[in-house]
């Protein structure tokens, strides 16, 4: 046991030696290493960074929300099947709500109803376009996914009475009153003024589409004398354990189906979004990296291993009286084999820190340059880099270092 | 440095042969070249014992090396018996035989075969790293048979760093270091000035009073001289076995 440690850091000793005294010749040899290993790290950092940025964008939406909505949020090839569906209404969430109640267990909390239309708005001669409007009730503030910076969120009574107020998006806030602020002040929309009772804090981009900061929140009954019924009505229905989303959107399906006194053979006159709608679509573009990726990676590593390989079978040639002489001195087959296998996956660990190092200022590079990209750089990207290097020193190394160790003493001796 | 060399006219000293360290025999060799076959050794007999100091001679392919790549454990006889401390060795398989050479058998070699880029230190540490010594017992004993060849001021020397002769020392210090049974020079001196070589004739001559036993292959009746038995191979049989 003891023996074959010594073994090994003898073999770890001659194996750097050998790449030191070969330098140029061990890095050439790594270069494939070292772009597969750049490739592999640099895909997996990508789709890191995406996964992360869609999840953070996707927690804006609420992660524990369900949308029940006219239209799913997906492409649908069938559209006539739900141009004709009936709109959502106010009273639904209201007849919800009353159901929600009477389960038992449910795991469904409330249910609130959401008007959206974009708008533009003013303030003294400051005008803004493409402001989200949200026109809903008290009960918003139970699946808001943002935090209130400043003041407050409306009343119940204010809910209820469409009183003119409103909550703004941080990004409105600082356009309209911008080193000012806004609480108190009046917002115009529409031609009505409504006073600022509340700050979002900052949200950030949804998917890069559009702004969760570029909105504003008013009683939807107040929204409601400005625009009727020309508004997209949609419920945001919170859930009690976002772990069983799936039970809670039977549960949903049921309750909306029960309100709506569709009839068992019916289709779902309605549909309930959430965000996991939209991680299904990401799946394809997460899959083209990941195959781009591996196939490059295959590809350089296949060439790499090859490369290894060859130098690993030139450097037994090179040194064929040498291993007679180790073979003379006591080395044994496992011991001869050990060397040059540990030589050949040295070169692919190099090729492989190289190659992690390349990823790791690229990774910096980017998020200096672009900071709102998600770039992060992984210790399992490590773990896997250090593993594939290792996996690829073996497998190409091992039928020269086996060669190595089955040569005849005498014949090895002998070779000139 | 160096020891100095004794007088030529100097009694030698002989020490009284001990134990049989080895025996062979009936041992032949053959070699398949394609149609031809070539008996290197046709039917060896020989016996050696511990404290014996002798020298294999013959012309070239007489079968020297033969014999001395059997002796050393480096290959096996297509035929006949060789007994190495007792055990037959004759049938043993290559891991087995890289055991035996590394705690029985100290090598010496016409080319040095020293690892190039490795200081004297390490390359004597060598056949100890095998024996699976640790590392401080290692640079100890490496060191005092660096220092037993004369060259514990060159420890930490390259081989290209060293003259011919100091490469032999370095060479010999690692035959010696695990303490084998027999040392094996296959033209020890081959690669050297006749000065050179003499000095290392010398330092065998110390070595074997020292008590290890020493066969030397060589084709030169000056260098066989040394040695106190005299075997003589002539197309593979021994023609001649004579002590001094
Ligand atoms: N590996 C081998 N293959 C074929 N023939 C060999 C081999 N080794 C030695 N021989 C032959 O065996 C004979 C004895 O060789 P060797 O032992 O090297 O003689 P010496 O060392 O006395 O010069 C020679 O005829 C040589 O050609
Ligand atoms: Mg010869």
């Amino acid at each position: 046991m003891t023996r074959a440690i010594y073994e090994f850091t003898e073999s770890f000793r001659i194996a750097f030696s050998q790449i030191r005294a070969n330098a140029m010749r061990s890095v050439l040899t790594a270069l494939g290493v070292i772009i597969g290993i750049v490739a592999v790290t640099l895909m997996g950092t990508a789709i890191n960074g995406i996964d992360i940025g869609f999840n953070r964008s996707l927690a804006l939406l609420g992660d524990d929300v369900l949308y029940v909505q006219r239209w799913p949020w997906r492409r649908v090839p069938d559209w006539w099947n739900y141009v004709n569906r009936p709109a959502i209404q106010v009273e639904h969430a209201e007849r919800l709500n009353r159901i929600f109640e009477a389960t038992p267990n449910s795991l469904l909390e409330v249910a609130v109803p959401v008007g959206a239309r974009g708008s533009s708005v003013k303030a003294g001669d400051v005008k803004l376009g493409g402001i989200m409007l949200f026109g809903t009730n008290a009960d918003y503030s139970r699946i808001v996914t943002a935090e209130v910076a400043d003041g407050r969120l409306f009343t119940d009574f204010e809910a209820n009475a469409g009183r003119p107020v409103c909550v703004l998006g941080s990004a409105v806030a600082e356009n309209l009153f911008p080193g000012r602020p806004s609480l108190g002040q009046s917002v115009d929309i529409r031609g009505q003024q409504f006073s600022v009772v509340g700050v979002l804090a900052k949200q950030g981009e949804f998917l890069g589409l559009f702004s969760f900061d570029n909105q504003i929140i008013l009683p939807l009954n107040a929204m409601r004398k400005l625009w009727g019924n020309r508004m997209d009505l949609q419920l945001r229905v919170k859930v009690t354990d976002k772990t069983r989303l799936m039970e809670a959107e039977e549960e949903l399906t049921g309750a909306m189906r029960r309100v709506r006194g569709q009839l068992p053979a019916e289709r779902d006159n309605f549909s309930i979004n959430q965000q996991q709608a939209f991680k299904e679509q990401l799946d394809p573009v997460k899959t083209g990296i990941a195959v781009a990726g591996l196939f490059i990676t295959g590809l350089s590593l296949f060439v790499g291993a090859i490369g290894i390989m060859n130098i690993t079978f030139v450097s037994v040639k090179e040194r064929t009286k040498e291993i007679g002489t180790r073979k003379a001195l006591g080395a044994r087959r496992r011991t001869i084999l050990l060397q040059f296998l540990i030589e050949a996956v040295s070169i692919c660990l190099i090729g492989g820190a190289v190659g992690l190092a390349i990823t790791y200022v690229t990774c910096l590079g980017i998020s200096g340059a672009l900071p709102e990209l998600p770039v992060e750089f992984s210790s399992s990207l490590m773990l896997v880099s250090m593993v594939v290097s290792i996996l690829t020193g073996i497998i190409s190394g091992f039928a020269p270092a086996l060669g190595a160790s089955r040569l005849d003493p005498v014949d090895a001796l002998r070779y000139e | 440095m160096i020891a100095p060399l004794p007088p030529a006219a100097a009694a030698r000293s002989y020490r009284t042969p001990g134990n049989l360290v080895i025996r062979i025999e009936g041992v032949t060799k053959l070699y398949r070249m394609g149609a031809e076959t070539v008996h290197a050794l046709r039917g060896v007999n020989v016996e050696i014992r511990r404290n014996e100091y002798l020298a294999i001679m013959g012309p070239s392919g007489s079968g020297k090396s033969t014999l001395m790549n059997m002796l050393g454990c480096l290959d096996t006889p297509t035929a006949g018996r060789y007994d190495f401390n007792g055990k037959n060795v004759a049938h043993m398989v290559d891991d087995e035989l890289a055991e035996i050479r590394n705690r029985e058998i100290g090598f010496v070699f016409q080319t040095f075969n020293l690892l190039p880029r490795s200081d004297a230190l390490h390359n004597v540490e060598l056949p100890l790293v095998y024996a699976g010594v640790g590392p401080a017992e290692r640079r100890e004993r490496a060191f005092e048979a660096l220092r037993n060849v004369g060259l514990g001021d060159r420890v930490h020397h390259r081989p290209n760093e060293l003259s011919g002769g100091q490469r032999q020392r370095v060479a010999i210090a690692r035959a010696l270091v695990n303490r084998p049974s027999i040392l094996l020079a296959d033209e020890p001196t081959g690669n050297l000035d006749s000065r050179t070589g003499e000095e290392i004739m010398a330092l065998f001559e110390q070595l074997y009073d020292q008590g290890n036993t020493i066969i030397v292959v060589t084709h030169e009746e000056d260098i066989a001289r040394h040695a106190r038995r005299i075997v003589r191979l002539r197309d593979g049989l021994i023609e001649r076995d004579e002590r001094s």
